[in-house]
């Protein structure tokens, strides 16, 4: 049985494992893939200490600097099921292994959201893509739509620009909710379509992607594209499914936590996007997954005075 | 003009440091050379001056046809990393990006002569008895590539019978469009079962065994 299980490899998870490490606390951490959303990231230019670093190598410095420390991985394994049983925490992930731990960290971030609408999952992978950075080039000479207002969705745009003919920008709201440094490159392209308060109504194609339906969200004229590729940018919802109905959380289903990264189930602590901590960004999750670590180690201090 | 920095190839020098026996780059171009053989050429030219267990051999696609057709050749630029014997592993455009970080483990691997894989994995392949074919298709781009080219690249030096290919997507944009890569990585194991995203390596070797079993 360990002393504490982490669940997630991304910021603060790999920033928990740090101090865990450095408390010796016996611990596995449990992830997808190390790295969470900074692989998403072409670049960070705020977290402290590094000027402008790629997503991925802030992530590799992060696990470099977890190696330094006797911390068991299962990574490539999603936790699907964690329960509480007696004083201890049960966890399996989707390939079947089991882990025991005293004291749990839920660490496991956001993804993206998606549409729900009709075509969507079906032709997920043959045109509608959620990670830009990765598929925007598989789309040289095409035409693209980009669904959302924020900046990813503006980011998205602009890795298209130097490569699609046509790009469809599609935004249920009134107003870009992106920085205005982003925006003011899109809206100069002779390239770029914008569509605010409009919705998607479904995506077509056999195969592949080959049109996507909007209409205004006041009503009036649906509008059909013809595009062979979809870029969902529309936000994210939080990975926190597997404790649904064992722990609180808010109505965006994040788990609810206190100033010490407590969540309302003794021993099992929360740290970063997954969280209601308000503002999602590397540095802070961070930050949260050092105060889970912590407080954490003072837990088990105090059960193990107890037993 | 130099690919790597300073900075970086000190850190490439440091990792091939670890380098226990001698590894061949075999990279596959012409003499007019494409875009992406040239970049392609440079960069395994200044990878392998830093260390002596790394060599470089250059043949010509269209003039070495023999050798071409030993390593199953069919497009370039191409490069095999031999170490003991030729283990099947392939790229198909340039290892660079994210792949390049891939292409060092690999040299890695491959001079150690070993493969760290699950034991139930190892188990697994011993199944298979006929070829199997793994293209993997990437970006450079994509931070996720790496991880599904790591894995069919390891399981090609565990097993004789599988051969796997990194392929570019953007320096073969034909062969993008004739196996309907619109999402990367994108596998595609003896042409008929592909899947989408860096599987664990487990559900990897299902796919595996799921074209072992249905070859006709
Ligand atoms: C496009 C983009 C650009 C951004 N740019 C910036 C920026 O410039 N600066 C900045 O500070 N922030 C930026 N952010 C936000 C930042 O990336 C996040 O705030 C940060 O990564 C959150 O860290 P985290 O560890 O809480 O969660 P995540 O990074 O989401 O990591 C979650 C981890 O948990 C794993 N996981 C999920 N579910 C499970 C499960 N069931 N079992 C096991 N493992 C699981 C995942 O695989 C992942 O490893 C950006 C985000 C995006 C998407």
């Amino acid at each position: 049985m360990y002393d504490l299980a982490i669940i997630g490899g991304g910021p603060a998870a790999l920033s928990g494992a740090v101090y865990a490490g450095r408390k010796r606390l016996d611990t596995v951490l449990i992830a997808k893939e190390i790295g969470g959303q900074l692989l998403l990231t072409s670049g960070i230019e705020n977290y402290l200490g590094f000027e402008s670093i790629t997503g991925a190598e802030l992530a590799d410095k992060f696990a470099n600097q977890m190696a330094q420390y006797d911390i068991d991985e299962i990574i490539g394994e999603k936790v699907v099921e964690l329960f509480k049983q007696d004083y201890f925490f049960k966890i399996r992930t989707e390939g079947d292994q089991w882990s025991e731990a005293r004291a749990v960290i839920l660490a496991s971030g956001k993804r993206s959201r998606t549409l729900n609408v009709p075509g969507e999952r079906e032709l997920t992978g043959r045109g509608v893509a959620y990670c830009a950075t990765c598929d925007a080039p598989l789309f040289a000479g095409r035409k693209v739509a980009v669904i959302g207002g924020g900046n990813s969705a503006f980011e998205a745009v602009i890795d298209l620009l130097p490569i699609a003919t046509e790009i469809f920008l599609i935004d249920i709201a009134p107003h870009w909710f992106a920085d205005q440094i982003l925006i003011d490159r899109i809206e100069e392209s002779p390239k770029v379509k914008s569509f605010q308060l409009h919705r998607v109504v479904e995506i077509l194609g056999e195969r592949r992607v080959s049109e996507i339906v909007i209409e205004p969200i006041e009503g009036g004229e649906i509008k059909q594209f013809n595009v062979q590729g979809v870029f969902v940018e529309i936000g994210l919802v939080p990975n926190s499914e597997f404790v649904e109905g064992l722990v609180k959380m808010n109505q965006y289903q994040e788990i609810i936590v206190d100033c010490h990264a407590r969540t309302n189930v003794p021993g099992l602590f929360a740290a970063g996007d997954v969280t209601d901590v308000p503002e999602k960004q590397v540095i802070i999750s961070a930050g949260e997954g050092a105060k889970a670590a912590l407080s954490a180690y003072r837990y088990l201090i105090r059960q193990k005075g107890q037993v | 003009m130099a690919i790597f920095s300073e900075h970086e190839r000190e850190h490439v020098m440091e990792t091939l440091g670890e380098l226990e026996r001698n590894v061949k780059l075999i990279f596959f171009t012409q003499d007019f050379e494409c875009e992406s053989c040239r970049q392609s050429h440079e960069l395994l030219k200044e990878l392998a001056d830093l260390s002596d267990k790394l060599s470089l051999k250059v043949y010509d696609f269209k003039e070495d046809k023999e050798i071409v057709e030993k390593y199953r050749i069919d497009k370039i630029p191409a490069l095999a990393v031999e170490g003991e014997k030729d283990y099947g592993i392939r790229y198909f455009g340039t290892p660079a990006g994210y792949e390049f970080a891939a292409l060092l483990e690999n040299i890695l691997d491959v001079s150690r002569g070993t493969v760290e894989l699950s034991e139930e994995t190892t188990e697994e392949l011993q199944e298979i008895d006929s070829l199997i074919h793994i293209q993997v298709f990437v970006t450079p781009t994509c931070p996720y590539c790496p991880r599904a080219v790591r894995t069919a690249h390891k399981l090609a030096q565990a097993n004789d019978w599988i051969q796997a290919d990194m392929v570019s997507a953007t320096e073969f944009p034909h062969l993008a469009n004739k196996y309907d890569v619109f999402s990367v990585p994108k596998v595609i194991i003896n042409e008929g079962i592909e899947f989408e995203g860096a599987l664990p390596e487990r559900h990897f070797v299902q796919h595996i065994l799921m074209a072992a079993s249905s070859r006709t």
